[in-house]
């Protein structure tokens, strides 16, 4: 990858943003209704099954975690000429009446977790649905507020904000980018 | 519970830059490969009680079927409308090519009415070819005459690589007439292109020598080969397309060539079964081999669903991964 500009975050303080978010969502979850995560794929699967794994110690309940492609809900998909990475949906239980919790790495034009929820409510009809996120960095395109952020940062909109985590990413951060020339569409 | 990380993809050689689907022989491994892997995924899509996504939302998936079939274009339909796609269906003999327009006019007819995927059966080998050059729509071949049938050809794939978890190494016998038979043709690319030995069968008149040059086995007594099959896919004999006079009766074919219990035994015990249908039960198969547990014959007919649904959704171009991970 492009070498970063700025270390937003070091592994340490993204785990210590894990736990925030799973104490957050402990404290506001009522323990009548079940609680379910999943997590915008890819990276958002990680965060999801760290924040249920640790949710699980708190609530002394295992939380189940699925994982959401959005790649078959996006309206702004334009032929670039990637080849096609669809890992699919997997959500292995039922979304109906469950308070779920949309995990996501970055939230930014808020596009994505619209396709999100859509895909999700396809499954069914939850209770509730709240987003959780590591990195909110601004620069909403759609009314879409998370519900539990780990960390905000400003950055300028031509700026790439990546969340590396494990298994996907050796190197644990979060990290800011300058983009090289190309605009933003 | 832990949900396994995907596997990472190789890096591609090339932008993909599929615009039709005309046989496998055109495609490239990766290609191949890459709508496989898209199929599996969309496996899920028919599994759910709401089953439909809106990837294809506002497209128009016209159907052009110059040859009957009942399966094929209700597979197409039902791939486009899980999709969201709008889908048209138009059938030649009430068309005006009864009143003598082109097949060309009528393509460009249906592409004015804003067509953006066709997907056309035709007798005549090469009528998809000829069309996407005159029209800007997406073009799918459904079959044409006895050249290929790509979408059967990556079914029988996606079949045998779920069921044997590989298709590399693995020795798959074509039985029947494969002279006349544009599954066999795609089934020989798609096969031989991912490293699978590939022994075609049936009497000389329909399984000629010269089919060696595309790099399989010929072999004209199905009890030899039995028993070195991974797989045997059993193809109907086109009445239609056969002059006649290749074999001198139905039952004398059936009783060489008819995949029957006592065939079935002689192979190796996880011998997977496939046919593309419809299948003439008492002819090339019996009906308890057809339905017994080596036959995969209706997990074909729903694989192809999934085919025919990927190949919808990659021929659209528009597949991009998240904008975080794209760097947007």
């Amino acid at each position: 990858m492009t070498q970063p500009d700025r270390i937003l975050c070091d592994a340490a303080r993204l785990t210590a943003h894990i736990t925030s978010l799973a104490d957050q969502i402990a404290s506001a979850h009522h323990s009548d209704i079940p609680l379910r995560l999943i997590g915008v794929r890819s990276r958002g699967v990680p965060i999801a099954e760290r924040i249920a794994h640790e949710l699980t110690t708190r609530l002394g309940i295992a939380i189940p975690v699925g994982a959401v492609d959005i790649t078959l809900y996006r309206d702004d998909l334009t032929g670039s000429g990637r080849w096609p990475v669809l890992r699919g949906t997997d959500v292995p239980f039922d979304v109906e009446d469950a308070e779920i919790v949309l995990v996501d790495d970055v939230l930014y034009t808020g596009r994505t977790i619209r396709a999100a929820m859509n895909a999700v409510c396809d499954l069914g009809r939850p209770a509730s649905v709240k987003l959780a996120v590591l990195v909110d960095r601004g620069g909403r395109e759609l009314p879409i507020h998370p519900d539990y952020v780990g960390m905000r940062v400003e950055v300028s909109p031509t700026a790439i904000v990546r969340v590396h985590v494990a298994p996907h990413d050796i190197d644990e951060g979060i990290f800011q980018i300058e983009r090289p020339k190309q605009a933003r569409k | 519970m832990s949900i396994a990380p995907p596997p990472t993809p190789l890096p591609p050689p090339t932008p993909w830059k599929l615009k039709h689907l005309l046989g496998l022989e055109e495609l490239s491994i990766q290609e191949i490969t890459a709508i496989l892997d898209t199929a599996e995924s969309f496996g899920e899509v028919s599994k759910r009680s709401r089953k439909k996504v809106p990837a294809l939302q506002g497209r128009i998936v016209f159907n052009l079927f110059f040859e009957n079939s009942t399966r094929t274009r209700t597979s197409f339909s039902l791939a486009a409308k899980r999709l969201s796609a709008d889908t048209q269906d138009f059938t030649a003999s009430v068309s005006s090519l009864s009143k003598g327009e082109t097949f060309i006019d009528t393509a460009k007819n249906i592409e004015a009415m804003g067509a953006d995927v066709m997907v056309v059966r035709h007798p005549t080998p090469g009528a998809p070819h000829l069309l996407a050059r005159h029209v800007s729509s997406s073009i799918i071949n459904a079959g044409d005459g006895a050249h290929e049938h790509p979408t059967q050809g990556l079914l029988d794939l996606l079949t045998i690589r779920k069921k044997k978890k590989k298709i590399e190494g693995l020795t798959v016998g074509l039985v029947g007439d494969i002279s006349h038979s544009r599954v066999a043709r795609s089934n020989i690319w798609g096969l031989t292109k991912l490293g699978a030995h590939v022994i075609l069968c049936g009497p000389p008149t329909l399984v000629p020598k010269c089919l060696e040059k595309l790099g399989c086995e010929v072999a004209h007594r199905l009890d030899d080969v039995m028993h070195r099959l991974d797989v045997v896919n059993v193809l109907r004999i086109q009445f239609e397309r056969a002059a006649g006079g290749q074999f001198p009766s139905v039952a004398e074919y059936s009783h060489f060539y008819g995949m029957t219990q006592a065939r079935i035994d002689m192979a190796r015990s996880d011998l997977l079964l496939l046919a593309p249908g419809p299948i003439n039960r008492g002819v090339e198969l019996t009906p308890e081999v057809a339905d017994g547990p080596n036959s995969a014959i209706l997990e074909q007919v729903t694989n192809g669903l999934a085919v025919r649904m990927a190949v919808l959704h990659l021929l659209s171009g528009k597949f991009d991964q998240k904008p975080s991970e794209m760097g947007l």
